[in-house]
């Protein structure tokens, strides 16, 4: 339930975070010299630090202007200073937190008839005045004395803007720090008063239930740092004077040393020991600190630059904040108690006796046991303390064993990913090659069809010339019969144009023998392949046999080799008997089939 | 973060050594000139050969720092600012080299007369460019002084554009005996040796507005 109540102060951190951190960090992350999320590291972390370690003592102010006693009078005081934030913030208008729950504080003591202590106004009002001059003093200050150093060492402008932008980052760590311990108060200051009764125990150090409380909020702050502030950085700080990268460190110093002082209790404590006034510790606006450090530069340089009108707003939002918020916290403190029936507030005591909180209206004997609730130090028996130290690294070692497991789980889902894509890389490969091999053999076939093909119209073309000569073999048988037949015919009865048809076919002869000439060369062009063949396989042959072996390989029968060789049908015969023996061929075998296989 | 400051240092010495790049380029000019009108054929070559040579090394120079500039991010408010003046800087080595080399191509031919006129020309470019570059340099760690190296070289601008006029005006219409042709040859030259003046004029008056804007 008190995590339920504590959101509005959550919420209110987050705003902070997501607003004040651009006063910080806004000129150096705008300016690019920082990356936004260095920025955003070293003001998260910095931020929970100074909220842990020195956000008590703007806190015990607030107390003091009026302890919200009740959990539901803390989480609406919270959500009216926020909502007042939100609205202001929508309406362009400038707007500090601080003021705002100072407001929505003074509203809860309105709304519950307690008396506002002036003593504490008078202190925060104070300083929101001081604050802003002070600011503006240490800016003056810082730039004198930067305008000396840089004269007097006359560094290299590269050089200097590497030291800038280490300065920026330690400046903006301190500022950070500032930030979280000053303004801690804001964000969860109401709800200290009802902050539980424990202790974590981490070993080196412990946390009471006030700083675990401070934590969370720093936390918060951290949050809207992260997830929202980029925005507002890239957009920031310029509209009231354009600052370089050493005009903004200076700012910034400056805004950073106002806060630490209003929220240190040790320089405060120190101050007291030298005889001077208490500082007091109050939540001062980040935004007006910066501005006065702003305005305090601008004045020195002669008041040129800066915006009169931006002024006028901020002055506008300074006196209107806590006005605006104290009249929501009253109307919703209202609507909460009378609507939802919520506790807004106890019945506050202002004494505890021993341990005990005595009511106000008991009446109480003031001993050495009765002291005032804002000097009594909750360390009673009531308070629980956790030991977190062990679980905690219990808890570190089992995350570490579960990383590492992780981790090997990873490593080793890798190797097999690789020895997976390595397992198909390779058959890929030996797909291609295959591939590549089947283009070759369809390559290879293609051309053994080709030369197959061509072996083919060879052997007609062979046929062919072969044929031919048969034909003109025919012719000449045809001539030969003719002469017989003129021969036989009486010497007078010979006619002119007998002899002339002869001549005609007697020429006609002269070109066979020239084709027959032409067709011997082309066989044995033609079978050259097959010749080496034969003279391998039979090293005997004559050149009259091997011309036989040709002519059988053509498939021509014995009356057609006959016509080509010139011979009778009955010497083929002959020749292919003998042919038949040299050759070793058995008689079932057919010795056309035998030299074709050459 | 942690390699900024080296950076920061290699970035700074590499800025040096650009001038002096230039430095030694402006004096090779100088001497280069001087030796063609001359007639020192051999030691021109050596000028020539060196001003080559120099402006090959300051452009890779001029590079690297701008590549440095844009990798880690230095002086991202005036980076562009910087780099302009270091490309303008560069220009007048540019504009030397160029002169040196127009005279070894075009071999102008230069009267007698008129030889002590351009000598002091060039003497008076060289000075404009040799005082702005400790005017660059020194913007890098005193601003505050640049103002004042830069009157020298204001000063050297407004002689060399007045001796390049009367250079103009002489042999328009003094030389009758030169062709047309000749005279618009020399009238170039004359611009062209100004101009490497009117080039360290711009860096001079970037130097001012760039001391202006950093003090803001």
């Amino acid at each position: 339930m008190f995590l339920f109540f504590l959101s509005s102060g959550l919420f209110l951190g987050w705003t902070l975070g997501a607003n004040d951190a651009s006063n910080v960090f806004g000129s150096a992350v705008g300016s690019k010299m920082i990356r936004f999320k260095q920025a955003a590291i070293i003001a998260s972390i910095f931020v929970v630090l100074g909220a842990v370690f020195q956000g008590a003592g703007g806190s015990h102010t607030l107390g003091k202007l009026g302890s919200v006693d009740a959990l539901g009078g803390a989480f609406t005081v919270a959500l009216a200073a926020g909502l007042s934030v939100f609205w202001m913030t929508k309406s362009k208008l400038p707007v500090s937190t601080s003021q705002a729950v100072v407001g929505a504080i003074i509203g809860w003591n309105l709304f519950t008839g307690i008396p506002t202590d002036m003593t504490s106004l008078t202190k925060i009002v104070t300083t929101w005045i001081s604050g802003p001059i002070l600011g503006g003093v240490f800016a003056v200050l810082l730039f004198l004395l930067m305008q000396f150093i840089l004269r007097k060492t006359k560094i290299h402008l590269i050089k200097l803007d590497a030291y800038i932008k280490y300065a920026l980052l330690i400046v903006g760590a301190f500022g950070s720090y500032s930030l979280g311990a000053n303004n801690i108060a804001n964000v969860v200051g109401v709800f200290v008063p009802s902050a539980p009764n424990i202790n974590l125990d981490f070993g080196f150090f412990t946390l009471n239930g006030i700083q675990l409380l401070f934590l969370a909020g720093g936390i918060s702050i951290a949050i809207g740092i992260i997830t929202y502030s980029k925005k507002v950085m890239m957009t920031v700080g310029n509209s009231l004077m354009k600052l370089n990268a050493e005009t903004a460190i200076i700012v910034v110093l400056a805004h950073s040393m106002v806060l630490f002082v209003f929220s240190s209790q040790s320089l405060s404590d120190l101050f007291v020991r030298i005889g001077l006034p208490a500082i007091p510790l109050v939540p001062v606006s980040s935004s007006q600190a910066i501005v006065g450090a702003i305005l305090g530069i601008g004045i020195l340089k002669g008041g040129r630059n800066i915006h009169l009108k931006v002024i006028g707003k901020i002055a506008i939002g300074w006196v209107l904040t806590p006005i605006i918020a104290g009249l929501i916290a009253f109307f919703a403190l209202f609507f909460m108690s009378n609507v939802f029936n919520l506790k807004v507030s106890e019945n506050p005591s202002k004494f505890v006796k021993g341990d005990v909180i005595v009511k106000e209206d008991t009446k109480v004997t003031l001993d050495e046991n009765t002291k005032l609730i804002e000097d009594f130090e909750f360390n009673n028996a009531d308070t629980k303390t956790f030991d977190i130290y062990k679980p905690a690294i219990i808890i570190v070692l089992i995350i570490l064993i579960v990383l590492i497991v992780y981790q090997l789980y990873v490593i080793h889902k890798l190797k097999e990913k690789n020895k997976l894509e390595e397992y198909q890389e390779s058959i890929e490969k030996y797909d291609a090659q295959q591939v590549m091999l089947e283009n070759e053999l369809r390559m290879a076939s293609e051309s053994n069809l080709k030369l197959e093909k061509e072996i083919e119209d060879r052997d007609k073309e062979q046929k062919k010339i072969a044929l031919s000569i048969i034909r003109k073999n025919e012719i000449l048988s045809k001539l030969k019969a003719s002469i017989e037949s003129l021969k036989s015919k009486p010497e007078e009865k010979l006619k002119y144009s007998d002899l002339n048809s002869l001549k005609v076919l007697i020429l006609e002869n002269l070109n066979i023998e020239n084709e027959r000439k032409s067709f011997d060369l082309y066989i044995k062009d033609l079978n050259k392949s097959f010749y080496k063949n034969l003279e391998k396989k039979h090293p005997g042959l004559t050149e009259n046999e091997k011309k036989l072996c040709s002519l059988l390989r053509l498939k021509l029968t014995s009356k057609e080799i006959a016509s080509i060789l010139n011979i009778s049908p009955k010497s083929v015969e002959v020749n292919r008997y003998r042919l038949r023996k040299k050759m070793k061929i058995k008689k079932d075998d057919k010795l056309a089939k035998i030299i074709r296989k050459l | 973060m942690i390699n900024i400051f080296k950076t920061s240092k290699s970035v700074a010495l590499s800025i040096d050594e650009f001038f002096d790049k230039i430095d030694l380029g402006i004096l090779n000019f100088k001497k280069g000139v001087n030796n063609y009108i001359d007639g020192n054929s051999i030691e021109f070559k050596h000028n020539l050969k060196a001003i080559n040579v120099l402006e090959q090394d300051a452009d890779s120079i001029q590079r690297k720092i701008e590549n440095d500039f844009y990798l880690h991010s230095l002086m991202p408010n005036y980076a562009s600012d910087i780099l302009d003046l270091l490309e303008n800087v560069d220009e007048i080595i540019d504009m030397s080299k160029d002169v040196v080399n127009q005279f070894d191509v075009e071999t102008p031919h230069i009267p007698e007369a008129i030889k002590k006129d351009f000598i002091e020309l060039v003497s008076f470019s060289a000075k404009s460019a040799e005082n702005v570059l400790p005017a660059a340099r020194i913007f890098f760690t005193s601003p505050d002084e640049v103002k004042d190296k830069i009157q020298k070289v204001l000063f050297y601008h407004r002689e060399a554009d007045v001796l390049s006029n009367n250079i103009k005006r002489k042999i328009f219409q003094e030389f009758d005996s030169l062709k047309l042709s000749e005279k618009i040859h020399l009238r170039y030259f004359a611009l062209h040796i100004e101009q490497v003046s009117d080039a360290t004029k711009n860096v001079a008056q970037q130097l001012s507005s760039l001391v202006i804007k950093i003090k803001m």
